[in-house]
């Protein structure tokens, strides 16, 4: 051993078997059903691995109704930030769970409810009620009262959740991020 | 080798048997300070992995608990702070030594044959690394954090069709919560850094087999037929063993290069943790790391018709023309000095990457949400201004005009400052500006009454730049005088 140690000579060939090997036919034989039973068990594996990746992707649904409170704590022709905890939370979402929100309610009783989301890049508009305007503070989106564009970059309008009142609370179809192909 | 430990591991081992020849690869003698960088990257690398893996000893990748355990790191953990301050200058500056390695490699030619493969794998390890990036970024879990995450989703949902989709996979759910910060989580302390260790293997490996780019004489082209056997034939004759001779150069960049980020990271501190990632705390302004100010500023620069094509397109479009580059421009001239467009190029991405950096940092474009509020009229604009002009000043304030509007140097830059509006526009241009607003102001036609609007008008004729100065001598034209009746402003009725 040491300095002299030859691996290439080491081992007895006696213990190396017939060093032919198997018959050809019957090499090539075992090299495929190798192949193949790894291949059927790598498939095995990889498709609840994949599946159990993928599963969120989907791009309709992840929407419920979700209460706002009672109507009446909204007054008539104001604009009212709020905030709704998100029906698709996980324990351990912690405060991002609580998504906020605005509410506008018309002169009339109706409601617009309003996604916190500019619909240029998604940073937090802010209302301003003294001029009626939604503003941006990331690219200068700006927005009327009616969530209808005003100036900036954004695309389009504010993003508006679906609205019905149950038994006089107010509620919102909401649970995902709004983003320009799919509206709150 | 004479030490029988040594020797007893060698044996075994056969260290030396393999890696010896790799160490000791000779080398072109050309290979100067110029060729540092590479070396510069891999070890503050390496150091993001130490600083990494003890921030990980601590930091809770929970989306309730992560910003309290940032917060124990930095302000609690013995020295937490610094290893915090480490890592993240440790991370700005691979960025940059990475681009900096890049350019040298582009402008020495060293991407053309035969070592076409070491820039497709340095391309694929820049992406990696900016990935590296974004996602520290989001696990800093604090308020830019969550913004900046928000805003990553909504480039995402503009993917034509599968936006939607994307947007749920990459957040592992409905929001920015729990999930999407596990995933990221995953992606940087095992994906990535997989991804990182496999791509740097094979990196060096083809360092190592082509041999580093001598430095290249002007008006000597690469003949791809010839190549190979000249620069074996040049190293064998001509070059130095890697180890101990060029390594020298190497070593003393790298330890200058840790020396720097120590010094950094002592003087400067940790990037954050900024408020809590709570999203109804809407009372902020997201901003990006530096690296992705500039994308932060072309974003608002851009008009909105290019934007969706730029979001998608570019990264797109410049990852491919990057891998694509040894094919397109294989052969030829190696030398910048016989590449003009080359250079042309590189100072046009540097000088544009430089100014919407600088852009992105003061962004103009981006309203100051408490002007109105937080900034005081100027004195000299108040005085001796009539009651209806007072009020018009009352109205500036309240109605959010300072937010986009700057007087006297303070407030938004959104639009034009005011100081001197009414040498621009007169009366009733005013009139028409607030009401139907235009070029990227809102229409306040809705908003203010005719008597705001009155008042508002008056005090904006007031501003003109002919109030503070004499009129030269000669110039018929007097300083309007402050009591000139303004004529009441009245909606068709």
């Amino acid at each position: 051993m040491g300095e002299n140690f030859d691996y290439k000579t080491a081992p007895d060939p006696a213990m190396m078997g017939d060093p032919s090997g198997p018959e050809p036919s019957r090499r090539g034989f075992l090299f495929w059903l190798g192949a193949a039973l790894n291949a059927i068990v790598g498939l095995a594996i990889a498709v609840p691995v994949v599946g159990y990746i993928i599963s969120p992707w989907k791009s309709g649904g992840w929407q419920k109704w979700t209460p706002l409170g009672n109507a009446d704590k909204y007054p008539k022709g104001q604009t009212r930030l709020t905030s709704y905890v998100n029906p698709f939370r996980t324990p351990w979402d912690g405060y991002t769970a609580d998504t906020p929100c605005y509410v506008r309610r018309m002169p009339s009783g109706d409601f617009t409810v309003f996604a916190i989301n500019c619909t240029h890049l998604g940073c937090p508009v802010r209302w301003f009620p003294e001029s009626n305007l939604f503003m941006c503070p990331c690219h200068g989106g700006v927005y009327y009262a009616d969530g209808s564009h005003a100036a900036g970059p954004p695309p389009r309008g504010l993003y508006t959740y679906e609205t019905r009142i149950k038994n006089g609370e107010l509620q919102i179809k909401a649970g995902r991020l709004p983003t320009l192909q799919q509206s709150a | 080798m004479k030490n029988p430990i040594l020797n007893w591991f060698e044996s075994r081992l056969h260290l030396a048997e393999t890696m010896g020849p790799s160490i000791t690869h000779p080398v072109p003698r050309s290979a100067k300070w110029w060729y540092v960088f590479g070396s510069m990257t891999l070890v503050l690398f390496m150091c993001q992995i130490v600083t990494g893996i003890s921030l990980s000893l601590m930091y809770v990748p929970s989306a309730d608990q992560a910003f309290a355990s940032l917060n124990y790191i930095t302000f609690q953990a013995e020295m937490g702070w610094f290893l915090r301050a480490m890592h993240v200058w440790g991370s700005h500056l691979m960025v940059a030594f990475m681009t900096i390695h890049m350019i040298q490699v582009f402008l020495f030619g060293a991407f053309k044959y035969p070592r076409e493969l070491t820039w497709i794998i340095g391309v694929l390890l820049f992406v990696c690394t900016l990935g590296m990036a974004f996602t520290g970024q989001v696990l800093r879990w604090d308020q830019d954090s969550y913004w900046g995450f928000s805003v990553g989703m909504s480039m995402a949902g503009r993917v034509p069709w599968i936006g939607p989709g994307l947007v749920h996979f990459v957040l592992g759910g409905a929001i920015i919560g729990g999930e999407a910060l596990t995933r990221f989580f995953a992606l940087h302390v095992f994906v990535l850094p997989a991804s990182l260790f496999g791509l740097i293997g094979v990196h060096l490996l083809l360092v190592i087999k082509k041999g580093i780019n001598e430095k290249p004489t002007p008006g000597v082209l690469i003949d791809k037929n010839t190549y190979e056997e000249k620069y074996h034939d040049l190293v064998k004759k001509r070059g130095m063993p890697f180890f101990p001779n060029a390594a020298g150069r190497d070593m003393i960049a790298t330890g200058l290069t840790l020396a720097l980020m120590l010094v950094c990271a002592m003087m400067l501190g940790p990037s954050g943790p900024s408020g809590e990632p709570n999203p109804t705390f809407i009372e902020t302004a997201p901003r990006p790391d530096f690296y992705f100010q500039s994308i932060f500023a072309v974003l608002a620069l851009l008009p909105p018709y290019m934007e969706t094509f730029l979001i998608l397109g570019f990264p797109v479009l410049a990852g491919a023309t990057l891998i694509l580059l040894p094919f397109l421009s294989g052969g030829g001239e190696k030398s910048w000095r016989r590449r003009p467009i080359s250079v042309i190029f590189v100072l046009a991405l540097m000088l544009s990457l430089g100014t919407l950096t600088l852009l992105g940092y003061q962004s103009p474009w981006s309203p100051v949400m408490n002007a109105w509020s937080g900034i005081p009229t100027p004195i000299k604009y108040v005085k001796g201004r009539t009651p209806l002009e007072l009020q018009g000043a009352i109205v500036v304030q309240n109605k959010q005009c300072r937010n986009c509007h700057m007087l006297d140097g303070r407030g938004g830059q959104r639009g034009p400052a005011l100081d001197d509006v009414a040498s621009r526009l007169n009366g009733d241009q005013l009139i028409r500006q607030v009401i139907q607003g235009g070029g990227n102001m809102p229409a306040y036609g809705k908003n203010l009454s005719p008597e705001e609007t009155t008042a508002l008008t008056a005090f904006l004729s007031t501003l003109t730049n002919e109030w503070e100065h004499e009129p030269p001598s000669g110039y018929p034209m007097k300083p309007r005088p402050t009591q000139d009746p303004v004529p009441p402003f009245l909606p068709d009725s």
